[in-house]
């Protein structure tokens, strides 16, 4: 365990994480104003930052923060929500083609294709549209739709981690002692593919945010459900309806927001496959130990480093 | 340094006395091909007409080289491969059931860093096939479990242990008490020393034995080295292309080899005694087993083939008791017609290559034109 | 012997494996001499450090490996520990060759043989025109025993003993003085790896290089070799003349090995191999690495460090072995000599 904070990217990606969980968590609960109250209804431009509003107030005079810690809770909640059902689908059909071979992989492969194919923000502007902009949509609901879109691409990676799996001695072995298919693919197979599970979820994570970030940005989820991209939408619309300009506290914290979220969530994932894949650390080579010993910055291939201890002796 | 007794001669027929307990008759499998170009039914000739059987209490020895088709036979006396004909038959009858198969007949593979899930420790993988059958529980599985290590060899406290945790040798020896947890009487290890290191690969030979003195096991040991079948095994059945060739007591096979074959297999195994070099009769490489040769499969590369060896193929011949050899010079009876070499002699067939495939050959983008 | 006669000459060599207190130490206080035209095996299961030897005095150790000790000579003047980039690729296939383990497996898929015998040329011999190399790839294809028209061949189309015949022609290119072979034939079928053998043999006596030849298969070794020398552990504990090291091994190791391999003819007997199993190079025992397997292990042992390469017999071997420095009295397996050996072998192996 210790071994993994060694690495950087970890070390930053799980702060970063686990700042945006306790945002998602406590948001609404230590926002200092109501999102959608008005501090004023006599001044129409946005405020820069001052005391009362750390980060400055919208056209209406609403508080940027506010609003921001509000909207974070379903920006997050959402992302979550699409990543755990994508992959939930995609580990249930991966697999199974995988394992199964035969006609029931070429169907769900054939599936797994048409999703992928399928353009996802146009389908799900269609679908969300026809769901209507008046009713107030659930934050999970948003995400299983979303997750619907999501679910292609991890499924071919699992599938494919499966197909290889499929040859190991380990399990003929599970098979000649009986075991039945669905246990061999949920205890056999899938206790190895975590790894792969992991980052398929923290990449549809990202893939989720962005989405729904850009749904709001477009209005076509109900605009009066604060998330960060709904911030967006709002700072857009009044920029484009009063041609004022540069009240940078109102769309850069919801996008640097987003931005950081999906830095972390990846920084994360980049130190889960340094973990996973050894060859990709620099074991031990590089670093401040190696310099003082007389070895290059960067070892070279067919020029295996030898320490200045040993170079002077020779 | 205990001497053993030479008088290990059941032969592969079981004559000894009673049923073998496990048996092949006639076995064989065809692989279909994918994507061969042009004949759609192409199929590898893996196995053919393979009959072989396994006496109670005794350790008989497959050895071919690679594409002999000896990991196929493996599998299909486990049953993890469906034959195209032929049939395996537990005590003389063939068995339907799945499960009560699994019970008799276990197999120990050859890789022991993947024959082991990573993510189970020890005491799962032994605790798994006991409960699956019923074998034991609660209480009762530990002790059951710490029995198994013990007749392999390993202590008790090797029950936590992650297959990351155990040397390439301690693998195998788990591998082998999950096969025995079944309680089987029939044990199928295919190559299961040719991954470990030399000097731990006797140790698990020695409990092969071991299980089959004191337990009654019959066991089957495939491999491609001669030397350690003719020191474990009884019989020794050599396998080339897909079919045995030759098979009889252990000694007799290694010291007096009746096939051309088994005579140049032995030939070129690294022999430290050996005086000078070993002359090679029979170059070459195994053949092509989408499309073998006609007859017997190995004339090709035989120093010693007649005309008959290419028209048909010879059936298994007695040449000492217990020791048959699939070879038309044994036989009695030929005519001079039949009996006339294939080549002249002295110049030895050298096919050196394998037959190109049919598949265009690409123009490759790196193609020197330079 | 005429000092010039040495090719490679590696002293005290260390390579670990990382940096700092994880370091894995590979290779210790290695010694090791190459003569000309001399073929001398290293032999060794895994964990012993053979194939790290090897690779680290061509400098070809791929991180994290890292040499730590020792000096490694080619001829009487190239440090091969100093060298750089240049020297080496100057050195590299034309004095020293490599055919490295699985390297059939080392073809490029999309390029012809002729092809890829063309790269080697062109890299090391710019001038030669490109008939000289199509004639020069005929030959070295001729000298393994493959028809020359299969130039044009790709990997695919070859069987795999013959793709390690063309990787074998490859290292003879340029008329190398040393070949370095680890495992060449390890992936090979009995057959197969036994018409190699001949031919690199053959090409050996007519060619006239040095071969540095690594296996864990000591009784090939002793077939072909004119010198063994064993590895445990990362260190050499015995180095001596190949039928000496069969017919009377000084360290319980080798002997040990030796018993490893069932024999092909002669009474069936019960064989022991060696308990116990390879050290982790992570937790090495105290003293002697191999203490725990040796069934004449004493206290010195495990309380002195390691012993070091003891010459014998007239310093035509030595032995790493506390056994064999003189004050001890030396078990009668582990004194053979040449003459007792063939008497007790005529009767069977003991």
């Amino acid at each position: 365990m210790t071994r993994l904070l060694r690495s950087p990217k970890i070390v930053v990606g799980l702060c970063l994480s686990v700042v945006f969980a306790i945002v998602a968590i406590i948001g609404p609960l230590i926002a200092p104003y109501n999102p959608n109250a008005s501090a004023s209804t006599t001044i129409s431009t946005p405020q820069p930052p001052s005391a009362a509003h750390w980060l400055g107030t919208t056209q209406v005079q609403q508080d940027v923060l506010s609003q921001l810690l509000v909207g974070g809770r379903s920006t997050i909640l959402v992302s979550l929500v699409a990543g755990l059902a994508a992959t939930v689908l995609a580990v249930l059909f991966g697999v199974a083609a995988g394992y199964f071979g035969g006609l029931g992989d070429d169907l769900l492969s054939m599936l797994a294709n048409i999703f992928l194919v399928l353009p996802a923000l146009p389908l799900l502007i269609v679908i969300f549209g026809f769901l209507g902009k008046g009713a107030s949509p659930n934050d999970a609901v948003i995400g299983v739709i979303i997750a619907i879109t999501g679910w292609a691409f991890g499924a071919r990676q699992l599938r494919a981690q499966t197909l290889s799996m499929r040859n190991r001695d380990f399990v003929d072995s599970a098979r000649i002692i009986g075991e039945k298919s669905w246990r061999i693919m949920s205890f056999e197979i899938l206790p190895n593919l975590i790894p792969v599970v992991a980052t398929s979820f923290l990449f549809t994570v990202i893939y989720g945010v962005g989405t729904y970030t850009a749904l709001s940005f477009l209005g076509v989820i109900n605009t009066s459900h604060w998330s960060w991209g709904t911030m967006l939408y709002w700072a857009q619309s009044a920029q484009a309806a009063q041609q004022v300009h540069l009240e940078w506290w109102w769309f850069v914290p919801p996008g640097v927001a987003v931005g950081l979220f999906g830095t972390g969530l990846a920084l994360l994932n980049f130190g889960i496959d340094e973990f996973v894949n050894p060859r990709l650390r620099g074991a031990g080579l590089t670093g401040r130990a190696a310099r003082r010993a007389g070895l290059p910055r960067r070892p070279q291939l067919g020029l295996t480093p030898v320490l200045r201890s040993a170079r002077r002796a020779s | 340094m205990t001497i053993i007794p030479l008088d290990r001669t059941r032969t592969a027929n079981g004559a000894s006395g009673g049923t073998p307990v496990l048996e092949a008759r006639g076995l064989t499998k065809h692989f279909p091909v994918h994507g061969h170009r042009g004949a759609r039914r192409a199929v590898v000739h893996a196995v053919e007409d393979v009959t072989l059987a396994l006496p109670q209490a005794g350790i008989t020895a497959v050895v071919g080289e690679s594409g002999s088709g000896k990991s196929t036979l493996a599998r299909l006396l486990a049953r993890l491969i469906k034959p195209t004909a032929g049939a395996v038959l537990l005590d003389g009858a063939p068995v339907s059931s799945r499960q009560r198969y699994a019970r008799q007949v276990q197999l120990v593979l050859q890789d022991p860093f993947s024959s082991l899930n990573p993510v189970h420790n020890t005491r799962y993988h032994l605790a798994r096939p006991l409960r699956l059958h019923g074998l034991a529980s609660g209480a009762n599985l530990d002790t059951q479990i710490a029995e198994l290590l013990e007749r392999v060899a390993l202590s008790p406290s090797f029950a936590a242990k992650y297959p990351h945790e155990l040397s390439g040798g301690q693998r195998q020896r788990v591998a082998i008490a999950r096969a025995l947890a079944m309680q089987p009487r029939v044990l199928l290890a295919d190559e299961p020393v040719s991954m470990l290191d030399v000097s731990i690969r006797l140790g698990v030979l020695n409990l092969l034995a071991g299980l089959r003195d004191r337990e009654g096991l019959a066991i089957l040991y495939v491999t491609h080295d001669i030397a350690s079948a003719r020191y474990l095994a009884d019989v020794i059945a050599v396998m080339y292309a897909g079919q045995i060739i030759e098979s009889g007591p252990a000694a007799l096979v290694t010291d007096a080899p009746a096939h051309p074959y088994t005579q140049l297999l032995l030939s070129a195994a690294p022999d430290p005694d050996r005086a000078e070099p070993p002359s090679l009769r029979g170059r070459g490489a195994p053949p092509n087993l989408i499309r073998p040769p006609g007859g017997c499969r190995f004339h090709p590369r035989c120093p010693f083939a007649m005309t008959v060896c290419a028209d048909e193929r010879p059936a298994a011949i007695e040449v000492a008791p217990g020791q048959s050899s699939a070879c038309w010079l044994h036989a009695k009876g030929l005519t001079a017609a039949q009996s006339r070499p294939l080549r002249e002699p002295g110049t030895e067939a050298r096919p050196l290559t394998e037959p190109v495939t049919e598949a265009q050959r690409p123009q490759g983008p790196g193609e020197e034109k330079r | 012997m005429n000092s010039s006669d040495i090719l490679i000459s590696v002293r005290g060599l260390c390579v670990d494996y990382g940096l700092g207190d994880e370091a894995v130490h590979a290779v210790v206080d290695a010694d090791l001499e190459l003569r000309r035209g001399e073929t001398l095996g290293l032999a060794g299961e895994s964990g012993s450090g053979k194939s790290t030897l090897a690779y680290a005095i061509t400098r070809l150790l791929r991180p994290p490996g890292v040499i730590t000790a020792g000096s490694a000579y080619f001829g009487s003047s190239v440090n091969l520990l100093t060298a750089g980039q240049r020297e080496l690729r100057g050195l590299r296939w034309n004095e020293i060759a490599v055919v490295l383990q699985s390297s059939m497996n080392a073809l490029n898929p999309v390029l012809s043989i002729g092809t890829q015998f063309s790269d080697v040329l062109r890299a090391h011999r710019p001038d030669m025109s490109r008939a000289d190399r199509r004639a020069r790839s005929g030959q070295l294809l001729e000298m393994v025993g493959i028809p020359a028209d299969r130039l044009s061949s790709y990997p695919h189309e070859l069987s795999g003993g013959m793709r390690q015949r063309v990787m074998i022609a490859t290292a003879l290119a340029l008329d190398p003085s040393v070949v370095i072979m680890d495992e060449p034939t390890t992936a090979l079928d009995v057959v197969t790896q036994r018409e190699i053998l001949e031919e690199l043999m053959t090409l050996r006596d007519r060619l006239g290089f040095a071969v540095l030849f690594i296996s864990h298969d000591l009784s090939l070794l002793v077939e072909i070799a004119d010198s063994i020398a064993v590895m445990y552990a990362g260190r050499l504990v015995e180095r001596a003349g190949a039928s000496a090291v069969f017919r009377a091994p000084r360290h319980p190791y080798s002997l040990g090995l030796l018993s490893s391999f069932p024999a092909l003819h002669g009474p069936r007997q019960a064989m022991e191999g060696i308990p116990g199993s390879p050290p982790d190079l992570r937790d090495m025992p105290s003293g002697c690495p191999f203490h725990p397997r040796c069934g004449y292990a004493f206290d010195r042992c495990r309380s002195d460090p390691p012993p070091p390469l003891l010459e014998l017999d007239a310093g035509t071997r030595a032995a790493a072995c506390w056994l064999q420095d003189g004050r001890e009295a030396v078990p009668a397996e582990l004194a053979l000599t040449a003459v007792d050996a063939v008497s007790a072998n005529s009767g069977g192996r003991a």
